[in-house]
């Protein structure tokens, strides 16, 4: 009988379990980080490609950018990461405030991140360096502020989700956005680890 | 290591096991930086530090933070896929830059 079934049905009609929502968001989040790698990877061959091509054009691009202020980014994004991962753990021990907490941690580190971020970038338009310089400088801004754009969305999920922790969504029968929000955000700082060693360290 | 799983099928990753993560990631930018300022006479031996480092980083958050280590097999299937098409995005393009033969054409 249909009204069987029915009765099975979770609040969003389209799972059968709270488990099969559960996994079936954590495996989307899962293919759009595929999908991402891809997005990234297509500026990594150019990448790959130009380095190969002019070798010393990278040496000279990289020598004028900070190895002090990508490093602190580095440490910042790295600490952010740390910080949401305890996060998920503390919404599944039921840890509400604790969540809230670490997310506003999160949040600082991201915006701590953009405030670095625009002092590169004035620094970079102080000394008369654009995108249009040269190839290297194209693809730094292009990579850098792509990721940006992915800090800022990273953050704006994380708020979302901090608020309706904050009204006390979140148990330890429900941290599936918790947790896809904080695979998102680890996906910002993993592509950061390969442009922090391509941009900035490889001579 | 804790198996502690919960009643979605999510696993806990112990606080301590994350502390121990962060510590390796801050320790491993450390040595990947120090790296980058010593000049071993090959440009191309600096790169491959550097991306190996970024490696050992990534797989750490991707195994511990992003719980992957515990993740069921079509997890990482699409994963794995993702990375054999960027292997093969940049291995082609490389080898097209390195080997391609120009040829000469007299009119």
């Amino acid at each position: 009988m249909a009204a069987t079934s029915v009765e099975h049905l979770h609040s969003d009609g389209h799972f059968v379990t709270p488990q099969d929502k559960y996994s079936s968001m954590k495996l989307g989040m899962w293919l759009f980080i595929a999908t991402e790698i891809l997005l990234f990877g297509g500026l990594f061959a150019v990448y790959a490609i130009y380095r190969a091509k002019f070798p010393e054009m990278f040496f000279n691009g990289r020598d004028e950018l900070s190895l002090l202020l990508g490093t602190t980014n580095t440490v910042i994004l790295i600490v952010s990461s740390f910080s949401i991962a305890m996060g998920v753990t503390a919404i599944q021990r039921g840890k509400k405030n604790l969540l809230t907490f670490l997310i506003i941690v999160t949040l600082l580190c991201g915006a701590l991140f953009g405030v670095n971020k625009y002092f590169e970038y004035t620094a970079k338009f102080h000394h008369g360096i654009f995108p249009s310089t040269d190839i290297f400088f194209a693809l730094y801004f292009m990579m850098t502020s792509l990721h940006m754009l992915h800090v800022i969305v990273g953050m704006a999920i994380l708020f979302i989700i901090m608020i309706f922790n904050m009204k006390g969504k979140y148990s330890p029968s429900n941290y599936t956005a918790p947790e896809v929000g904080a695979l998102y955000w680890h996906l910002v700082d993993v592509i950061w680890i390969y442009l922090f060693g391509l941009l900035y360290l490889v001579a | 290591m804790s198996t502690e799983t919960h009643e979605l099928g999510g696993h806990i990753v112990p606080y301590k096991d994350l502390v121990l993560v962060v510590t390796a990631l801050v320790i491993l930018t450390g040595i990947t930086v120090f790296v980058s300022t010593l000049d071993f006479g090959y440009a191309a031996l600096n790169i491959f530090i550097a991306m190996a480092i970024a490696s050992v980083k990534a797989c750490l958050v991707s195994l511990w933070f992003m719980h992957l280590k515990f993740e069921d097999v079509i997890t990482w299937i699409f994963i794995i896929f993702s990375l054999v098409l960027l292997c093969l995005l940049i291995g082609f393009s490389l080898s097209d830059e390195f080997l391609r033969i120009t040829p000469k054409v007299n009119f």
